[in-house]
């Protein structure tokens, strides 16, 4: 697979995201700059964490501004997969690509550290095969990952299977510790309506292989390059 | 000039970790008579000379909906001197 990499100013996981889709797995990677106005020859795209814009006036609230974004909506409506992970996540809700907005955290610290979650749904381009109710260990970074949405509109999210990985204890329990962020219904990733565009907040591309304490992310990339090889 | 206010706030329904810390703060400062804190944001935009209040509110409130707020979790009001 092509996978391409678009870089904000303030982008701080673009490179890891790069090493693990180029090194790790093998495939090819590119860096999209925000500034263009096309995606050039990807099969997939990838928002990569970090601050874009420094996250002034809320997070991913000015980067979906940018140039790239037109591009990276036209490709999501035509069925290419889109992934945004952490700040990535927060400019594809800011853009209507996914429901909902993040708050601070509930204890109003910034946290980074190691979480569980639990794969709610194996139908979406980055869980396809793995079974529902995995947990995958990877760890969170953010200040801002309290997901909200309003019940009516959480019910109809959950209702459509929308909810794809949920915080939880290491063996797979819904607790109010476990959901160290405050999210609504313990949510740490969602897909949109044609199951094409993913977010999440934990960091799939910081925890590939096992000198990083965890290689469950390695599972999400692999998944993505299995949805396009069978495209 | 005119001048625009906006002012952004988080929905009633939208919990707020900011304003329940600074609440939690003045509790502890012995402030006991303030029932509750929302915290919010506050932009003024000044319009360029010769733009007229009808048009600065129209401006504003546009920038408002698109860009100052979030209507997921907020919402705003513009206020607006000739």
């Amino acid at each position: 697979m092509k996978v391409g990499v678009v870089v904000f100013p303030g982008s701080n996981c673009d490179h890891d995201t790069y090493h693990v889709v180029k090194h790790v797995l093998g495939h090819e990677a590119s860096f999209v700059w925000h500034k263009d106005s096309t995606l050039g020859d990807v099969d997939a795209v990838v928002l990569p964490g970090g601050f874009a814009y420094g996250d002034y006036l809320r997070t991913g609230a000015v980067a979906r501004f940018s140039p790239i974004m037109r591009a990276v909506t036209e490709f999501a409506a035509r069925g290419g997969p889109v992934l945004g992970i952490c700040n990535g996540f927060q400019i594809l809700q800011e853009a209507g690509l996914l429901p909902g907005a993040m708050l601070r955290n509930k204890n109003v610290q910034f946290l980074s550290m190691p979480v569980h979650v639990r794969v709610e749904t194996s139908d979406t381009i980055v869980t396809g095969g793995i079974p529902k109710g995995t947990v995958l260990t990877m760890p969170i970074a953010h200040g801002e990952g309290n997901f909200y949405l309003p019940d009516r509109d959480l019910d109809r999210l959950e209702g459509e299977g929308r909810v794809v990985f949920r915080y939880v204890t290491a063996d797979g329990q819904v607790t109010e510790e476990a959901n160290v962020n405050g999210s609504s219904r313990a949510i740490a990733g969602v897909c949109n309506g044609k199951r094409n565009v993913v977010g999440l907040m934990p960091h799939p591309e910081r925890a590939a292989e096992p000198e990083l304490g965890s290689a469950d992310g390695r599972r999400i990339f692999e998944a993505l390059a299995a949805v396009l090889q069978r495209a | 000039m005119a001048k625009a206010r906006v002012y952004v706030t988080l929905k009633k329904s939208v919990f707020d970790p900011q304003g329940k810390t600074i609440h939690d703060a003045l509790g502890t400062l012995g402030y006991s008579s303030v029932a509750d804190v929302r915290q919010g944001k506050f932009f003024e935009l000044d319009l360029a000379p010769g733009v007229p209040a009808a048009e600065a509110r129209r401006t504003a409130e546009e920038i408002a909906e698109k860009v100052l707020s979030n209507p997921v979790i907020e919402s705003f009001r513009v206020e607006v001197e000739a």
